[in-house]
């Protein structure tokens, strides 16, 4: 069985920019909530002995201490984390008195943070640097490796098309984590932007299998139509993409129900990126190809 | 009958996740070694020992064993370009020197050059409290002049020693006020002479011996207390501490009215800066500032520790499932070598050492999920080979030939990030990326190297033909 993939790209590009619309309205309304990582404050997480005390009664509890606004989240059955911008050694102790006026606190299971604004301000510039040249380095490697085929479509191509394919398995995580911030106060943190990272690097993988089949049928096959070959390169590694990705989703999934509180958004956002990349490989950037080649084809006669 | 080459890389393999898995986990085989050693004893009553196979311990990161992570801002607007990296060092010193007191295990004290920024980080592991900690740090580095005691206040000190004597530290511990009487010197007493009067030090050489020497110049009040203290203690000596460690006790030859003293001594040259950056650090303190803590309890660590090893567990497992279901045989022996794969990334990470953390640990399971991969692309293409006609044989080597690029460009555009994060990331992505690059890196040897010779083994033999083995 053959899949027309080329042949229905319209529908794909039109489900594909309307959740990228989506995605980017969610950015804009919802705005993304940056952690204290980036803003500069304190984060600090104990566990109850016993039973919790309701969040309510915490969050007033808490807020009697701190003209900053204090964020009180719940952490599996006994733990609660408190954020805030606050970072004054003084503030802590008179928390961890409060909190423990409400019920016994479990020793040596609590963690502290404080980060200061201009350590925050830092981590924004590096993390932008390493953005744009994780963003670079991966075009031009693309450029690099299919050199080779320059027809029908320069290699360049490859690379742009990949870079367009990227913006959507980034931008589709971030409405949706734009989306949880508003709704569970999710916040973008270190953990959170490595992952972003990591999917850049790996949503381009699943490109790359495509392409390589794409070039190796161009170099051997008698089939003169650009569609088709790539429409056959597609068929030929649809199992290959899919089975990759669920191995990869398969430990991801592993980490986000059982790794922790740390490791949950990070392996979240690998996942939303994977999937996407997975979809985007298939269903945008080699079609994507075509599109520009029939496009060219067009503005020259 | 084995192919030529196959048996050596069988042999290589299989040495490879033998040395790998003991080292991972060389608990059964020590105990394995004892009992032989035992066994062998008592047979033949010979002296020859197996000696045990190393035991190497992981490296946990702070979010994993629990401890205190400090980053310090010193403020050196008042220092001159060219003193500012030895101030730093002194105040490294000092605050070394005050770190290791807790008696936690392993403390770093570092520096940091961030642009203009120089900061101190300081990673106390398995610290109780970190206040107490942060308190001793954040007091400027303390120097202070002890003069000698007599005879019987020496003796009033050494007493109180006693008391301890052939006690358990339980026991100590339930004196009252033991910690202060450990702590008391039991040959200098303080005087008021500190590094409040100081106003510099600095290192010369002695005219006629060559000798490296630290020369102290006091500020005006301190020429008075130092005139004075000198002129009562003539021939005993004057004990220099900085942060209640001795540092120096020279032998006061005469009373010095001008503020200068000489300390000589048995120095190397290296000895007397030391000294002179020391007792400079003593006077002139670099105000630091704390401006980023984190501290994480032990049972938390603990906790995410047991809970990120269960995540790959079940991750792992869950891998091999589907290969095994999805590929049979080739599957097998997919898993086979990623389990080979697992105690190889292992051992490098406790050879190389790598500290490992959440991060790192979120690093080495997402490449146990992207290890597959390689196999993935060429047993799928084993699959079309095989299909087109292929014997199994020429299916393996077209197949592993054709699916290479692949591997390499795919892995390749991560590794490129990996690279990037490592170099220019913060310590969580810095310890994500390296676990990911080694895991990525390992794992194209495993794929490549190992399965193949795995599934070489069945070519020419009967198990070839049967096509529900091989999908």
């Amino acid at each position: 069985m053959i899949i027309q993939f080329i042949k229905f790209r319209k529908i794909f590009y039109v489900f594909s920019i309307i959740t990228i619309i989506l995605s980017i309205a969610s950015i804009f309304v919802f705005g993304l909530e940056l952690g204290i990582d980036f803003t500069g404050g304190s984060m600090l997480e104990v566990e109850y002995e016993n039973e919790r005390p309701s969040i309510q009664m915490i969050q007033e509890k808490i807020q009697e201490i701190s003209s900053e606004k204090v964020i009180v989240q719940p952490v599996e059955q006994k733990g609660i984390i408190l954020k805030t911008k606050d970072t004054s050694e003084e503030t802590y102790t008179k928390a961890i008195e409060k909190l423990e006026e409400l019920g016994t606190l479990k020793q040596d299971a609590s963690q502290f943070e404080t980060i200061g604004p201009i350590i925050g301000n830092e981590l924004k510039d590096k993390t932008k640097i390493v953005i744009v040249l994780s963003l670079m380095a991966i075009v031009f490697y693309i450029a690099y490796s299919f050199r080779k085929i320059s027809k029908p479509v320069n290699s360049f191509a490859y690379g742009f098309t990949s870079l367009i394919a990227l913006c959507h398995d980034v931008l589709i995580p971030l409405g949706i984590f734009a989306f949880l911030g508003k709704l569970y106060g999710v916040q973008i943190t270190i953990p959170v932007i490595t992952a972003f990272l990591t999917v850049l690097g790996y949503s381009i993988n699943n490109s790359v299998v495509v392409f390589d089949r794409a070039r190796e049928n161009l170099l051997r096959s008698r089939e003169t139509s650009f569609g088709n070959i790539i429409n056959k390169s597609l068929n030929e590694t649809l199992t290959r993409s899919i089975n990759t990705s669920l191995t990869t989703l398969f430990v991801l999934f592993a980490i986000f129900f059982f790794g922790g509180e740390t490791l949950r958004y990070f392996s979240l956002v690998l996942i939303l990126g994977i999937s996407c990349g997975t979809y985007s490989s298939i269903f945008l950037v080699t079609p994507l190809l075509v599109t520009y080649l029939e496009w060219r084809e067009k503005r020259l006669h | 009958m084995l192919k030529k080459g196959i048996g050596s890389n069988l042999l290589i393999i299989f040495i490879l996740a033998i040395l790998g898995l003991n080292f991972v986990y060389p608990k059964y085989l020590n105990q394995g070694i004892d009992s032989f050693n035992g066994f062998q004893f008592s047979i033949l009553n010979s002296e020859l020992r197996l000696s045990h196979f190393p035991e190497v311990d992981f490296k946990l990161g702070l979010d994993l064993q629990g401890g205190s992570h400090l980053v310090y801002e010193a403020d050196l607007l008042k220092i001159e370009a060219s003193g500012k990296s030895s101030a730093m060092q002194g105040l490294r010193d000092v605050i070394e020197r005050r770190v290791n007191r807790f008696g936690v295990g392993e403390p770093i004290v570092r520096i940091q050059e961030q642009g203009e920024h120089r900061r101190l980080i300081v990673e106390l592991p398995g610290i109780k409290d970190v206040g107490e900690a942060i308190r001793a740090i954040g007091k400027t580095p303390y120097l202070e002049f002890k003069e000698q005691m007599t005879e019987q206040e020496s003796r009033a000190v050494l007493d109180g020693y006693e008391e301890f004597q052939g006690k358990s530290l339980e026991e100590i511990t339930q004196i009252p006020n033991w910690q202060n009487i450990l702590r008391e010197d039991p040959y200098f007493k303080s005087t008021i002479l500190t590094g409040q009067y100081l106003e510099k030090a600095e290192v010369s050489f002695d005219q006629t011996t060559f000798e490296a020497e630290v020369l102290l110049q006091f500020d005006d009040e301190g020429k008075d207390i130092f005139k004075e203290l000198t002129s009562s203690n003539i021939g005993k000596q004057l004990a220099i501490y900085i942060d209640d460690t001795l540092i120096s006790a020279p032998v006061v030859r005469e009373a010095i009215p001008n503020g200068k003293a000489r300390i000589t001594g048995n120095f190397t040259t290296e000895e007397a800066k030391d000294l002179a950056r020391n007792l400079n650090a003593g006077a002139l303190p670099v105000p630091i500032e704390l401006i980023s803590q984190k501290t994480i309890g032990p049972v938390l660590g603990q906790a995410s520790l047991m809970k990120s090893l269960k995540a790959g567990m079940i991750g792992f497992l869950m891998v091999i499932l589907f290969m095994i279901l999805f590929y049979r045989v080739p599957g097998i022996f997919a898993s086979l070598a990623l389990i080979i794969y697992g105690c190889l990334v292992l051992s490098l990470f406790k050879l190389i050492p790598v500290t490992l953390t959440l991060a790192g640990i979120g690093g080495v399971i997402l490449s146990v999920g992207m290890a597959v991969d390689a196999n993935v692309l060429i047993f799928e293409r084993m699959k079309e080979e095989r299909e087109s006609g292929r014997s199994l044989d020429s299916s393996i080597r077209v197949g592993f030939a054709r699916a290479w690029p692949s591997i390499r460009d795919g892995n390749v555009t991560t590794l490129i990030v990996a690279l990037i994060m490592f170099f220019f990331g913060t310590s969580f992505i810095k310890g994500f990326a390296l676990t990911l690059s080694l895991g990525i890196l390992v794992s194209m040897f495993s794929a490549i190297f190992i399965t193949k010779t795995f599934l070489k083994i069945f070519v020419g033999t009967k198990l070839e033909k049967i096509k529900f083995l091989w999908n």
